[in-house]
């Protein structure tokens, strides 16, 4: 490792709160598998989204009021009379949407490739833990305009806690402040979204800090041999982020410029009602998977768990997954569980959306179970029952055997 | 950075080509994330509703001679009084070179019967009395801040006491006899 | 993998797209007309705005509010200062005391906000049957294709409903709203507003204004927006342009 500087200032600074060397060590020289594709640009596309909420957000803050009389004047002055107010509010609202899809995508990356297999069950914990922590703030933040989803969402949503035996209303209340939600509600759920994105931030250091330990998957899912299948990190993955950064904000742009609210519902331009419920109360795009999924359970306290089970079964997967190969580039049968699983998922967040009326329900229980069962039963199945193409022997290594060299070298590509 | 040596066009033409882009992304990144946050930093500004408010207008008609009102402008107060003979003869027999601040009565009217200043003490801040007929109105007939003992004259100007300078005169203009606006 | 990927992506879509929309049967079609503040390069017809205003003033401020509105924002689409303060200045709160703590009236000015036609939620039900007029500030983001809807909706009244449609007391017809009946009887007739430029006063014309008028109320800032827009996309295509050529470069190097 060289040093990072031969700068006086910086070797001063350096001996005494080693930061040069971090950036150094972690940011320049880290050695990045050569053969990494686009994929694997979206983690740090999530953290670069998740510095702009937190930048909107905060001058968003300096505009808002957390009270139930106040709250959604607020953000219509921050739209008409605030400085730029309209692009902050609608950067932030259709960062959040940004926020999940980059992120779902970066999860899919890692069901593909086996980024969840050993060493890196604690990395892919603590992404889980992001995902959960951005649904909490997520969740919370669209409450804030005080709009009828917003009231609506958060009474359907904490009522749920009620699910719970014993305690369950007592939770519910204890959640309020109240008997409904109200302005106590309001003002905690400000607190919390202006706290948790922080929390996150925290915990991305971690997840980076643990990605740095066990070092960073690629395509073919097979371990870095030699010096000779990496290269640093800067300048060729720094630049290579900075392209998707580039392609993510004109993307970004289409929705904030010409369509600010195709993500969003027209009833939370209505000011909240506790006496008028809308017509369908749908939350965010995001959640429309999980919204099926809770839905698809006539029981209420089994709908909660189901939905909860959804991601806390993911934790397992580094166990449910028997396969000894990471990438489904290699595994032939896998792969098509695999996009039957991403579609599975569409179909959820499609069924989430609508009304509970047939056929709906029936398709949403049909996709829930498959959800399951592509995690419970076949994963550990295939992975027991499948034979894997043959492996290259490195990552540099350019021919393993005629057919499954040509392959690899186009599914890598 | 190792160079790609081109035997066709020399090293120096690759090493051109490569600085450029370096420096081309360089600039207009830089550029673009300057241009990005010009519009958080004029969010803070003050917005559109503040910047209505940042005006007042204020009837004269009500206000007798020898009296004098208070108006709040931008969150501050004002005072508007209408001064007599005496107090404007008084403002205007003063010797300009012997004041703290130095300015004559005329530089701090447009029309001598009508002063109109902000009504916080250059010393620290606080509302100077003088505005009532029971108020001290200080040594030299005009405004006391009790604070710290600063003394104005019946022009606003810092006579005594520890403030620096004379009563700020804000902006303001006659719309007609009985109106004036303030900012 | 893309083309996987998007394999994916798009059959999930064609699902959505087999599903039918929204409206339940026999509602009418939504019309969809062209917004001059419909597109990439979309702007506000000023002179649009302003028959749209004299309509909201003429008709539609009987019953319904403006509150987001304020004066002072009429001069965006060209109002005159003097007008606006002249219209302004009809008006009268009573938010301040005198020195004995007695309220005071005042006239208006152009940093209040239009007044509501009534002073509470009781008193509008009151007048209206039991019915609230909503404030129309965001009317038009409240509602899906917000200005087509309202476009459709100030159209569709028809004489008589249809001979199997019950019509409860006090409600008109109307198939373009949810439900089919709505307390609000037609406000906008052709020639029930006369513009002084001659513009077309037929009813199309006059719903068309009206629910421009309405989509500038709901967004004055879709101009910039949209302005501001084609020169970040502009500046992005050539950011993203240069870090791909010097991306390709550095590559160019490495052997994979």
């Amino acid at each position: 490792m060289s040093a990072a500087s031969n700068n006086k200032i910086v070797k001063w600074v350096d001996e005494r709160l080693p930061i040069f060397t971090m950036v150094q060590h972690s940011a320049v020289e880290y050695p990045t598998p050569k053969n990494l594709n686009y994929w694997w640009n979206f983690g740090s596309l999530a953290g670069f989204v998740l510095v702009i909420m937190i930048l909107t957000g905060l001058f968003l803050a300096m505009s808002y009021t957390a009270h139930t009389d106040y709250a959604f004047m607020s953000v219509e002055r921050i739209m008409r009379d605030v400085n730029y107010g309209w692009l902050l509010r609608y950067l932030h609202a259709n960062g959040a949407s940004m926020f999940f899809i980059v992120v779902f995508i970066h999860i899919f990356r890692g069901l593909y490739y086996g980024s969840y297999k050993p060493p890196r069950e604690i990395l892919w914990w603590v992404g889980l833990v992001i995902m959960l922590l951005m649904m909490a703030t997520a969740f919370m933040g669209y409450v804030l305009p005080w709009g009828q989803m917003s009231f609506w969402g958060a009474t359907v949503i904490t009522n749920l806690f009620s699910a719970i035996p014993l305690v369950g209303e007592h939770i519910v209340v204890w959640l309020w402040g109240g008997f409904s939600v109200d302005n106590p509600t309001l003002n905690r759920f400000f607190a919390l979204h202006f706290l948790l994105p922080f929390v996150i931030l925290g915990a991305v250091v971690v997840h980076v800090w643990a990605l740095h330990t066990v070092r960073s998957n690629n395509p073919l899912g097979i371990d870095v041999k030699s010096p000779q299948d990496t290269i640093p990190f800067h300048p060729y993955y720094t630049i290579k982020d900075l392209f998707s950064m580039g392609v993510f904000l004109m993307l970004f742009s289409v929705f904030v410029f010409w369509m600010p609210n195709a993500l969003g519902h027209p009833d939370n331009y209505i000011p909240a009602d506790p006496m008028v419920t809308p017509a369908h109360i749908v939350p965010e795009w995001y959640f429309l998977p999980f919204y099926a999924i809770l839905r698809a359970v006539p029981d209420k306290l089994g709908g909660v768990l189901l939905m909860f089970a959804s991601i806390g079964v993911l934790a397992a997967l580094p166990w449910l997954d028997t396969s000894k190969v990471r990438s489904c580039t290699f595994r032939p049968v896998y792969k098509w569980f695999f996009w039957l699983f991403l579609i599975d998922c569409f179909v959820l967040g499609y069924i989430g959306g609508m009304p509970a009326e047939e056929p709906y329900i029936a398709i949403g229980q049909v996709a829930t179970a498959w959800y399951f069962i592509h995690l419970l039963v076949i994963t550990p199945l295939v992975g027991w029952l499948e034979k894997p193409k043959p492996l290259p022997e490195s990552i540099s290594s350019p021919v393993v055997k005629s057919g499954a060299a040509t392959e690899a070298a186009r599914n890598a590509a | 950075m190792a160079e790609t040596a081109n035997p066709a066009h020399g090293p120096s033409d690759g090493e051109t080509r490569r600085d450029f882009l370096l420096y081309a992304s360089t600039a207009v990144g830089v550029v673009g994330t300057g241009l990005a946050l010009w519009p958080f930093i004029h969010s803070m500004n003050p917005a559109a509703d503040v910047l209505a408010l940042a005006s007042t207008e204020v009837n004269l008609s009500a206000i007798a001679e020898g009296q004098a009102i208070t108006v709040m402008w931008r969150g501050k107060p004002v005072f508007v009084r209408h001064r007599t003979a005496a107090e404007i003869e008084a403002a205007r027999s003063v010797n300009v070179g012997d004041l703290t601040d130095p300015q004559s009565d005329e530089d701090r009217v447009k029309q001598p019967q009508w002063l109109i200043m902000v009504g916080v003490c250059t010393h620290l801040g606080c509302i100077p009395l003088g505005q009532k007929a029971s108020d001290p109105k200080g040594d030299f007939g005009g405004w006391f801040c009790p604070c710290h003992g600063s003394h104005y004259d019946t022009s606003g100007r810092i006579r005594k006491g520890p403030a620096p300078l004379n009563l700020p005169i804000p902006e303001y203009a006659f719309l007609d006899d009985e109106t004036v606006k303030i900012g | 993998m893309l083309r996987k990927f998007l394999i994916a992506a798009l059959t999930a879509a064609g699902i959505a797209a087999v599903t039918p929309a929204l409206a339940a049967g026999g509602d009418t079609k939504m019309v969809h007309r062209e917004w001059s503040f419909d597109g990439v390069f979309g702007r506000f017809d000023n002179a649009q705005l302003q028959r749209g205003l004299q309509v909201y003033r003429e008709v539609c401020s009987t019953c319904h509010g403006l509150e987001l509105v304020r004066f002072r924002n009429l001069l965006d689409i060209g109002v005159s200062e003097d007008d606006a303060k002249a219209y302004a200045e009809g008006y009268e709160i009573t938010d301040t005391v005198d020195d004995d703590g007695n309220p005071v009236a005042r006239p208006l000015g152009l940093a209040d906000r239009l007044p509501s036609p009534f002073p509470n939620e009781k008193a509008a039900r009151a007048a209206n049957n039991g019915a609230l007029p909503p404030d129309l500030s965001l009317m038009a983001k409240a509602r899906m294709s917000g200005p087509d809807y309202i476009y459709t909706m100030l159209t569709a009244y028809t004489d008589e409903p249809p001979a199997d449609f019950v019509l409860m007391d006090g409600m008109y017809y109307n198939p373009a709203f949810p439900g089919h009946q709505i307390a609000m009887p037609q406000m906008l007739f052709d020639g029930g507003v006369e513009f002084e430029s001659g513009a077309p006063n037929d009813l199309p014309s006059v719903a068309a204004d009206t629910a421009a008028f309405l989509m500038w109320a709901a967004e004055p800032a879709l101009e910039v927006r949209k302005s501001m827009g084609v020169k970040v996309m502009l500046f992005l295509i050539v950011l993203t342009a240069l870090f791909y050529a010097y991306k390709r470069q550095i590559w160019s190097r490495v052997k994979h």
